[in-house]
């Protein structure tokens, strides 16, 4: 039988896998936008699977909003991705030193 | 094994997959398609959650248009992503010990996890017994959470219009139509009227 700590793990493998990506594709911003997705997406699992083990609907209403600002998140982060890329010609993370934080 | 069971264990064992797929394909566009295939077998897994809403919201909003975005941008950038790649297996080491790490540390807190009886007893929000879950959602997300609600459409129009003011740029040199100034122009200033005098021309 299935149960909530099942969907726990494969959330919290989904996220690791999510960590690793961030780490080993250090240079690739596009890959790493992408592995905040799936991160993200863990996130959302767990949240729903609460949801529906504990009977409350909040948990589905949250990874809603998380839906949300994943979106916003995406879209803001490639709109930047593309200005980036048309001044420098280039997207490597390691030319990002502009503001030489 | 239940039929429901078989699911989860395919829905889950193809979205790891394709997840592991995500951050180590070669190519971009690959990995945004396997960001798609994870998308939508985590919607299956939703939808085994029974919350159907969220699935179709997810299959809808992340693979009808944040991943299109992306793919969109892979293939509008030209860059190389080959050099890119480089230094993957310089970090495999401590990425792959991290990873370890953490998914041990989250294996181990949440392997013995059980919620405790007041938070069964006591939801906030209890799934009401005769609606389907669409209606549910908007029962409480239209009334308990308005303000939440509202605020997530504040969240998406800055989102829209800090895309737009970030991509849009106007080019001197591209020649646009201007409505008001061909509207503005007068007989006048757009025919002359020259008499040709015969045999010497203008």
């Amino acid at each position: 039988m299935i149960g909530l700590t099942h969907y726990l793990i494969v959330a919290a493998l989904l996220f690791t896998i999510g960590i690793c990506g961030i780490i080993l594709n250090r240079k690739n911003i596009i890959v790493i936008l992408m592995s905040v997705e799936l991160i993200l997406l863990a996130v959302n699992i767990n949240l729903v699977a609460f949801s529906s083990f504990l009977g409350d609907l909040t948990g589905q209403i949250f990874a809603l909003f998380i839906l949300t600002v994943a979106a916003a998140e995406a879209a803001i982060g490639l709109a930047i991705l593309v200005t980036y890329y048309r001044n420098r010609g280039s997207i490597a993370v390691e030319d990002i030193n502009l503001m030489k934080g | 094994m239940t039929v429901a069971s078989a699911f989860f264990y395919l829905f889950s064992g193809v979205m790891i997959a394709s997840a592991f797929m995500v951050i180590a394909a070669r190519n971009p566009v690959h990995s945004v398609l396997f960001l798609i295939l994870a998308f939508v077998n985590a919607s299956g897994l939703f939808i085994l959650l029974g919350a159907e809403f969220l699935a179709m919201i997810l299959i809808v909003v992340y693979v009808g248009a944040v991943a299109v975005l992306f793919l969109f941008v892979v293939m509008m950038l030209d860059v190389d992503f080959a050099e890119l790649k480089q230094g993957f297996l310089q970090y495999l080491p401590v990425g792959a010990l991290i990873g370890i790490i953490v998914a041990l540390e989250l294996i181990l807190v949440v392997g013995g996890f059980t919620p405790s009886p007041g938070a069964i007893a006591a939801p906030r929000a209890p799934v009401p017994a005769d609606v389907s879950n669409t209606m549910a959602i908007g029962l409480v997300l239209y009334t308990k959470h308005v303000y939440f609600f509202q605020a997530a459409g504040f969240v998406l129009l800055t989102a829209m219009i800090g895309a737009i003011v970030l991509t849009l740029r106007h080019r001197p040199d591209v020649k646009r139509q201007d409505v008001s100034e061909q509207n503005a122009r007068t007989r006048e200033q757009a025919v002359e009227i020259v008499k040709v005098p015969s045999r010497t021309g203008v």
